[in-house]
């Protein structure tokens, strides 16, 4: 149904308002502080809780993962991917670690999952890749960001 | 009539000169149109190929010209093929009529800054610029899609309901000026219409024709398919309207007759309601200044004034490309039967209504 607006006697004229209009464009143009940010050169200020590329902490160049599964059964998107080993001076730890990052929806809930504080989400987002990635142990070794 | 050496010089010259600048409405239009949309909108726009983003025109070129001029199977082959050609002829010829300056006397021949002085002047413009729509339903038909036909559609029914306020406000005009020869109403317009001490009004159509003006930009707005009025282009209702179909360069000269038209729309605009190539107030004393600081003489005088009064019919023209965009950006498109309403019931009765309040004043002689 078509409901008419009632207007007032100087909308009436249309006129006033296309000029009002055209102020207020012209206004936003000359005096109007631009948004843009100019991204290789300007980034934007994530808060420190952004949830980035993952990586595991090390302390002493040692893997504070412990490979007790607990990160893995809470993901949601099952791309966490453990083989579990032994070692001499360490109980149990990860031959493999690998996340299927396409599969991750950045949740975050291994980090909360995590009692040895192992496995972290940085504050990165530039992860674009020429190919399908996997991100390998060695690549999650790698200790990004100061969380 | 015969035209010597001299003469055939100086029309090619003309010609050339036209015709380049024409050919480089679209890419600085291109460009004017993204940079200046995003500052209205607290953007920065497209900044980053050449100084300013002043390159992205040519890379849009480079793009129209090496992707692949194909033809979609169901359309009808030869007129999808001439429909950008039939849109963007009228437009360039058009401008043949629109003076651009005065004229100036070198040795025994009168050069006039202006292709063509007809003596039906506004009218060959009129009719000419009428036949642009001939390639937009072209387009329409000949694409075989239905979107693109609706396009058309609304394309020639707003043109036939805007065509008519079109001419009847410039009836206004042609009964002050008592011409329809362009180079004469441009001329007429140098004349002072009120003194007021030191202000000077000159006889522009805008200060005895406010009403035709208001119509005539109203209208020209319609007939170059430009926000508010662009429903045949309406994406969000008809996809992308009459251009469908097209790709590369066909695409590339349809867009390119639009801006075309809307610089003829605006030297219609400048030539008849300010004062075609009549300074701008201040130039009158610019060039004097000029004249006497670099100490010129007669014919370097005559020169100088020629530049001025080019590059104030360029300026002019130039605002009223730049109050397309600026109303393209601030006014939301009209709904068709809004559009058909104010064509029809509003503009059509105030167009009529301006010829009789103007010719009851050239009775009172007032004007």
């Amino acid at each position: 149904m078509l409901v008419k607006a009632k207007l007032g006697f100087f909308q009436r004229f249309y006129l006033i308002e296309i000029v009002t209009g055209l102020y207020i464009t012209m206004k936003n143009m000359l005096f109007g502080k631009t948004v843009t940010i100019q991204y290789p050169e300007e980034r934007r200020n994530y808060s420190e809780r952004f949830r980035g590329v993952h990586y595991i902490k090390a302390t002493n160049g040692v893997e504070n993962c412990t490979a007790c599964m607990l990160c893995p059964t809470v993901c949601p998107a099952e791309c966490i991917h453990i083989e579990a080993g032994e070692r001499p001076d360490k109980e149990k730890y990860p031959i493999k670690f690998e996340i299927d990052v396409l599969r991750c929806c950045f949740c975050g809930m291994c980090e909360e999952a995590c009692p040895k504080d192992a496995i972290k989400l940085s504050t990165i987002y530039e992860m674009s890749q020429m190919q399908r990635e996997v991100y390998e142990k060695d690549f999650l070794l790698d200790q990004r960001g100061s969380k | 009539m015969t035209m010597d050496l001299f003469e055939v010089g100086v029309m090619a010259a003309k010609i050339m000169m036209l015709v380049l600048v024409l050919l480089h409405v679209a890419p600085v239009m291109a460009w004017v149109e993204r940079r200046g949309s995003a500052l209205m909108q607290n953007r920065l726009g497209p900044n980053r190929v050449g100084p300013l983003g002043l390159l992205y025109s040519l890379c849009d070129a480079i793009k129209f010209i090496w992707k692949e001029d194909k033809a979609p199977g169901h359309v009808e082959p030869f007129y999808y093929t001439i429909a950008p050609l039939v849109s963007i002829i009228p437009a360039f010829m058009t401008f043949a009529a629109v003076p651009f300056g005065s004229s100036i006397i070198v040795g025994d021949h009168t050069v006039v800054f202006q292709i063509a002085n007809l003596d039906v002047g506004l009218l060959y413009v009129l009719s000419i610029a009428s036949l642009g729509v001939y390639g937009i339903i072209m387009c329409g038909w000949s694409s075989n899609n239905k979107y693109a036909l609706l396009g058309s559609l609304r394309s020639s029914s707003q043109m036939i309901s805007y065509e008519l306020s079109l001419g009847l406000s410039l009836i206004g005009a042609i009964m002050v000026f008592s011409s329809v020869k362009l180079g004469d109403i441009a001329a007429a317009q140098g004349q002072t219409l009120l003194s007021l001490g030191p202000l000077n009004i000159p006889k522009w159509g805008i200060f005895i024709q406010p009403v035709g003006f208001i119509i005539f930009i109203t209208a020209i707005f319609a007939e170059t398919n430009r926000l508010p009025f662009d429903l045949p282009e309406g994406e969000s209702e008809i996809v992308a309207g009459y251009h469908l179909e097209y790709g590369s360069l066909k695409f590339a000269l349809l867009m390119m007759a639009e801006y075309v038209n809307m610089f003829v729309g605006a030297a219609m605009i400048t030539t008849i309601y300010f004062g075609g190539w009549q300074f701008l107030p201040g130039m009158g004393r610019l060039s004097v200044m000029l004249g006497s600081a670099f100490s010129l003489d007669g014919m370097a005088r005559e020169w100088l004034r020629v530049l001025l009064e080019i590059s104030s019919f360029g300026l002019k023209v130039g605002f009223f490309m730049w109050f397309f965009v600026w109303v393209r950006w601030t006014l939301p498109r009209f709904r068709y039967d809004q559009l058909m309403d104010l064509g029809w019931r509003v503009m059509l009765p105030l167009s009529l209504a301006n010829i009789f309040v103007t010719g009851f004043l050239i009775y009172l002689g007032v004007i």
